[in-house]
């Protein structure tokens, strides 16, 4: 990505030959810029990645990479068959029992396969979404009260500000202790390992999006507030009316901010507290010391990388879709 | 003509790490129904302050005011203000920046139909029929501010308060808009209080002048009647001995002020504004010259 953007800034300042006007310079600049520089980087990668050898093996580069993502897809195609085999087996097991003995009550066991690597991935998804989202529910109104009143702001803004540079790991063992002390239902609706997983990162994205609300409603033009009043809009109308709206766009900047984060953090938990996900893909790679581990583990590095980057791109184009200030990129 | 807005010897001190600083001392004023009163003087005199002061978003410190015999306290829709950065809120089209404000002030005595009815009304009444569904950033400064005045007229004030509302514009469009509020003013016969530092829009738009002293500490300097015939145009009244008499009066008491700033003014007289319709024309009638 680096080294597209250097390249991409270097060329564009070039005045390009007025052949075919602008359809031209724009293909050359967003689409040949950006694959050469990615095959640049391709490259650099693969030479590097030859000189370096580990206790696992020559480093991957991007053929070996490549091969690890053909194996991964293979082997997750391998594990939906043999889950749809076992429900088969189970079914017709059930079903021969049933017509033996009328009376007896079939029992559905579920299939307890490894996850496959885009399970994984799955599960991450759904974790640092529910973690968002939670944090989201939380910040927002959160931040609005701050922004409306400075004398809360000024109560609130020390613990903020402590709370906002802990690292995910630390939260880990005291929010792993305490969704086990409280969290003992018989039939759990949800796993506890994604509890923990859900509030770590809730924990570690609340802050970029509490100060940006905070901010973005203070920040209000003061001649919008005034017309607020002269209209005498009820506090709530206000705040429907004025306040969400004008602070949008900052709104959103935290979001953005706080679902990078979120998904950093969720990697991250994910790894330590061994939850299911991304980061205990990760983690068993590494644990499992073959000599394609690092080769898998650098397939989930891209796929981590480039699902961050897809999820900033969605946020982006939901505050487009949302929000009045058309400017946002 | 009945006192309509009793601006009843306002002080105002605003408090500040090195103590109170007193921006307006004694400001004393009564406005009567339909009468258009200009606010001049020059900056950080305290202009916009009296004006604040009017619509409730700030308290005096002594004195009040009263419109139609009650108390102004707080802000509210019959002492509507057109700001000078027309302060529509973005996300909305112009229809929908009047619309809130026709909701928030007529949402139970009007009917959809008479609301929607009303709005457009008022953005015909400044000529924006053909942009109403337009959002402020794609209208230009001129046509942001119609709407400002369309949202500002549409509450139906007692009085309408404006803040140098054409200050911000070019040259050109501010003699349009000059020419579009005086269409109004004589539609409606609104109560106008609007502060400027044009001296020539003064004179125009102005059934009086009230010229203030320099802060701190300002008030009111002098009042001038302004007694030309409606409706006023601005050509004939290039070359009208009157007109530029009165344009000389303002002209003079601003750069004598700005000469001689610290000429003591704080046992300024109450202004006596006694001012009625018809003054004899041809004159200058000044209520109050404590200049001297």
């Amino acid at each position: 990505m680096n080294t597209t953007t250097v390249i991409a800034t270097k060329f564009s300042g070039l005045k390009l030959p007025q052949l075919d006007g602008t359809f031209f310079s724009n293909a050359i600049r967003l689409v040949a810029l950006p694959v050469a520089g990615i095959l640049a980087f391709l490259l650099l990668w693969s030479a590097t990645a030859q000189n370096i050898d580990t206790s696992l093996g020559k480093f991957p580069g991007p053929a070996a990479v490549m091969e690890q993502f053909n194996a991964l897809h293979d082997e997750h195609q391998r594990s939906r068959e043999k889950e749809r085999a076992f429900y088969e087996r189970q079914e017709k097991r059930n079903a021969e029992r049933v017509a033996k003995d009328p009376n007896y009550q079939p029992k559905i066991r579920a299939y307890t396969g490894k996850e496959t690597f885009l399970d994984q991935i799955i599960t991450s998804l759904v974790t640092v979404m529910s973690g968002f989202l939670l944090a989201v529910a939380i910040a927002i109104p959160l931040g609005i009260t701050i922004g409306l009143s400075q004398a809360l702001n000024n109560a609130i803004n020390p613990i903020i500000q402590i709370f906002k540079p802990v690292s995910p790991l630390a939260w880990l063992p005291l929010v792993t202790m305490v969704v086990s002390a409280l969290y003992t239902s018989p039939d759990p609706l949800v796993a506890k390992s994604f509890l923990n997983s859900l509030i770590t990162v809730t924990l570690c994205c609340l802050w970029p999006m509490v100060i940006n609300t905070a901010v973005g409603v203070a920040g209000i033009d003061k001649d919008l507030v005034n017309v607020s009043k002269v209209l005498r809009l009820p506090a709530l109308r206000h705040v429907q009316k004025i306040v969400l709206p004008a602070s949008v766009p900052m709104i959103f900047t935290g979001m953005r901010l706080s679902l990078g984060v979120a998904w950093m953090v969720l990697i991250a938990a994910e790894m330590l507290a061994q939850n299911p996900g991304l980061g205990k893909f990760v983690w068993d790679e590494f644990q499992n010391g073959s000599s394609d581990s690092l080769a898998r583990i650098m397939a989930a590095v891209l796929v981590i990388g480039l699902i961050g980057f897809l999820l900033d791109r969605g946020m982006l184009a939901l505050q487009k879709l949302v929000s009045w200030d058309k400017t946002a990129n | 003509m009945s006192v309509l807005l009793d601006i009843s010897h306002i002080d105002m001190e605003f408090p500040t790490p090195k103590g109170p600083f007193t921006a307006l001392r004694d400001v004393d004023l009564k406005i009567s129904q339909g009468e258009f009163v200009s606010l001049i003087g020059h900056s950080g005199c305290g202009k916009s302050t009296v004006l604040n002061v009017v619509a409730g978003l700030y308290q005096a410190t002594r004195g009040g005011v009263i419109l139609s015999g009650k108390e102004v306290t707080e802000p509210g829709p019959e002492r509507a203000v057109v700001f000078q950065n027309h302060s529509l809120l973005p996300w909305l089209t112009a229809y929908e920046n009047v619309e809130l404000a026709v909701k928030q002030v007529f949402g139970k005595n009007k009917s959809k139909a008479e609301m929607r009815e009303w709005i457009e009304h008022n953005l015909d009444l400044v000529h924006m029929s053909h942009a109403m569904h337009k959002r402020p950033d794609e209208i230009s400064g001129g046509m942001k501010q119609r709407v400002g005045i369309a949202r500002a007229l549409a509450m139906q004030p007692k009085v309408l308060l404006m803040d140098e509302p054409f200050g911000a514009l070019d040259a050109l469009t501010r003699a349009h808009m000059q020419d579009s509020l005086m269409e109004i003013q004589a539609e409606l016969n609104n109560t106008v209080i609007m502060i400027t530092h044009d001296v020539d829009e003064a004179v125009l738009l102005s059934d009086r002048i009230v010229m203030m002293t320099n802060g701190p500490a300002a008030t009111i300097g002098e009042i001038l009647q302004v007694d030309l015939e409606r409706p006023r145009h601005r050509l004939e009244l290039a070359d009208d001995p009157l007109y530029n008499q009165y344009r000389a009066k303002v002209l003079k008491f601003l750069h004598e002020r700005h000469s001689k700033p610290d000429v003591p003014t704080k046992k300024s007289a109450p202004a006596k504004s006694s001012v009625t319709s018809a003054q004899a024309a041809g004159d200058i009638k000044e209520t109050v010259d404590n200049a001297a």
